[in-house]
């Protein structure tokens, strides 16, 4: 069974008037159902208002079930004994850094959270070191936060979560607020941990070259989930992405219209090399004819 | 036209905290132009763009405005906030008023204007960033990410500003909703001739829509020129934080690996033609 698992997950935000009647049902995510496997790399795709954060938050029981269940390490978020464990399987990012921080130097914002969890100093100490060096922010530790770029914090938050040992990180449009070079730092950093440290990540964000490295990806649409499959199978489909308010790289949709055009490229290409590699190889074909 | 002369601005100044946000900052705006502001966080675009209409004062140099300087004494910063609109970040959460119309007409009441003026202004406005009439008298909080923010543009827009500043309109939304609203401020430009700065992280879309970039760094103007020079500086832009668009990149790894097609593309339509222009000069031969 995966770390995060749901099943016909239902979520209702309920609008009341000033007597408590029900004035509106909005459902913001309809009948998910979804594995994740401990270790992988997921991106959840969708444009604005299709529940990604929604789901995301079902993740590590900020919001419960309206119907259906969701298990985060094999345990029920709606059993209320299981609150603390969930939390500590499931750690959260959020998309504005300034939000998320909270003391004044960049080593007890880390530390924060174990703090909380009553981790004993010493290894307190020790997972501050671990995380700051993970996120290559080593160098600032005795920094005020408020003396960092949008991804150096945004580094910073991921650490503070790290710290918390989870084994799944969730980010919820980590990158939105970030300029170009904070974009790469975050999602590098992301990659590594990943890679290296085996931790499962679920990736929200509206920006496609962020994703191409996903084991996965999920695409919303109207609070459900409307495809699945790997970066190729996805980015493949152009133009239904594009039906879902979505895009592709600008690397994909250029060998899609020259596909189009009839050069035979791959139906789905996401890196620059693998396009460069292919159009030297029908350049090739075509001299030797 | 707005033009900047050597415009420096010290944070604390005369502290031993002094700080230097912009320095020697010159620069001219033209009217009808269509501008990107690209830097990375902390280069000087919001410090420089809030002395455009006068929220924060220069502590040297000087800016004038159709040739008369802002910081002259009489001049009117009231009538120059109406002049130049500026859209903030997230300018959805300054969104307060009990219904959509109400919040685009508060710019122009407090200008003062008589009521049927405000709401043919507001009426507009909304028009303009495609809110329809069945939205006027719904909260702003009913409404989605996209549509929050077109609502907070219509109420800059119902001042109709000479020029309009965006600062990142489209962080956080999705693709379509940054086409939507970038296609609509496209419109502004084109249509009513209105002269537009655009901050933005997103090289790709600075790379579509506008006629010239300027590029701030450490708080200075370091490039101002058309898109596609800009762009051909990428390795320096790079050491900024910043990056070129995707096609840029491609095309510089498809010259690097041998095939001669010219590198200064910027969109995607610019890269498929220059490489089925190359392909097929090298079936002629």
């Amino acid at each position: 069974m995966g770390i995060i698992r749901a099943k016909n997950l239902i979520y209702n935000y309920i609008k009341r008037d000033e007597e408590d009647k029900i004035e509106e049902i909005n459902e913001a995510v309809k009948d998910v159902t979804l594995d994740i496997e401990e270790g992988e790399f997921v991106a959840v795709l969708g444009h604005n208002g299709s529940g990604k954060s929604t789901l995301a938050k079902h993740m590590n029981a900020l919001l419960l079930p309206s119907e259906g269940t969701i298990w985060i390490g094999g345990r029920d978020t709606k059993a209320e004994e299981a609150l603390l464990e969930v939390r500590q399987t499931a750690g959260m990012v959020f998309q504005n850094p300034d939000n998320q921080i909270i003391a004044s130097v960049v080593e007890e914002d880390v530390g924060f959270g174990p703090e909380n969890m009553g981790v004993p100093t010493d290894e307190i100490w020790r997972r501050v070191d671990e995380c700051l060096q993970a996120v290559g922010m080593s160098a600032y530790r005795e920094v005020s936060p408020n003396r960092l770029s949008g991804g150096q914090k945004q580094r910073v938050a991921i650490a503070g979560v790290m710290a918390m040992e989870p084994k799944c990180i969730v980010l919820d449009e980590p990158t939105a607020m970030l300029d170009p070079n904070g974009r790469r730092e975050v999602i590098r950093t992301v990659r590594e941990l990943n890679k290296k440290k085996g931790i499962t990540v679920i990736l929200i964000t509206h920006y496609m070259e962020e994703v191409i490295h996903a084991d996965r990806i999920y695409v919303m649409d109207e609070g459900a989930i409307a495809l699945e499959g790997t970066p190729e199978e996805i980015f493949s489909r152009v133009e239904e992405l594009k039906n879902f308010r979505l895009d592709v790289p600008q690397v994909t949709e250029l060998a899609y219209n020259l596909r189009k055009k009839g050069i035979p490229l791959s139906p789905c290409i996401l890196d620059i090399q693998d396009f460069v590699r292919e159009l030297a190889e029908f350049r090739k074909q075509r001299v030797s004819l | 036209m707005i033009k900047l002369e050597r415009v420096e601005y010290k944070y604390n100044e005369g502290t031993p905290m002094e700080a230097e946000a912009l320095h020697e900052v010159s620069l001219e705006i033209h009217d009808g132009e269509f501008i990107g502001l690209i830097g990375h966080t902390g280069s000087g675009k919001s410090t420089l763009i809030q002395h455009l209409n006068g929220l924060m004062r220069a502590t040297g140099g000087d800016i004038r405005y159709n040739g008369e300087s802002i910081y002259k004494e009489g001049f009117s910063m009231r009538d120059l906030r109406s002049r130049v609109g500026l859209v903030f970040q997230y300018p959805e959460h300054q969104l307060f008023e009990i219904d959509v119309f109400t919040d685009v007409c508060f710019g122009p009441k407090n200008q003062g204007l008589p009521r049927e003026e405000i709401e043919e202004r507001a009426r507009e406005a909304l028009s303009l960033v495609g809110i329809g009439e069945s939205y006027y008298k719904k909260s702003p909080f009913e409404l989605s990410g996209g549509e929050k923010r077109r609502v907070a543009i219509a109420g800059v827009l119902a001042m109709k500003p000479e020029v309009l500043i965006l600062d990142e309109p489209t962080a956080g939304l999705d693709p379509k909703g940054r086409d939507e609203i970038l296609g609509q401020v496209a419109r502004l430009h084109k249509e009513r001739g209105m002269t537009i700065i655009l901050v933005s992280h997103s090289m790709e879309d600075v790379a579509k829509y506008v006629d010239r970039i300027m590029v701030m760094n450490h708080g200075r103007l370091v490039f101002n020129d058309t898109p596609r020079a800009v762009f051909s500086h990428y390795k320096e832009l790079e050491e900024m934080g910043l990056a070129a668009p995707q096609v840029t990149y491609i095309a510089h790894a498809l010259k690097e690996a041998g095939f001669p097609m010219e590198t200064d593309v910027i969109t995607v339509a610019e890269a498929e033609e220059a490489i089925l222009c190359t392909l097929a000069m090298e079936e002629e031969r």
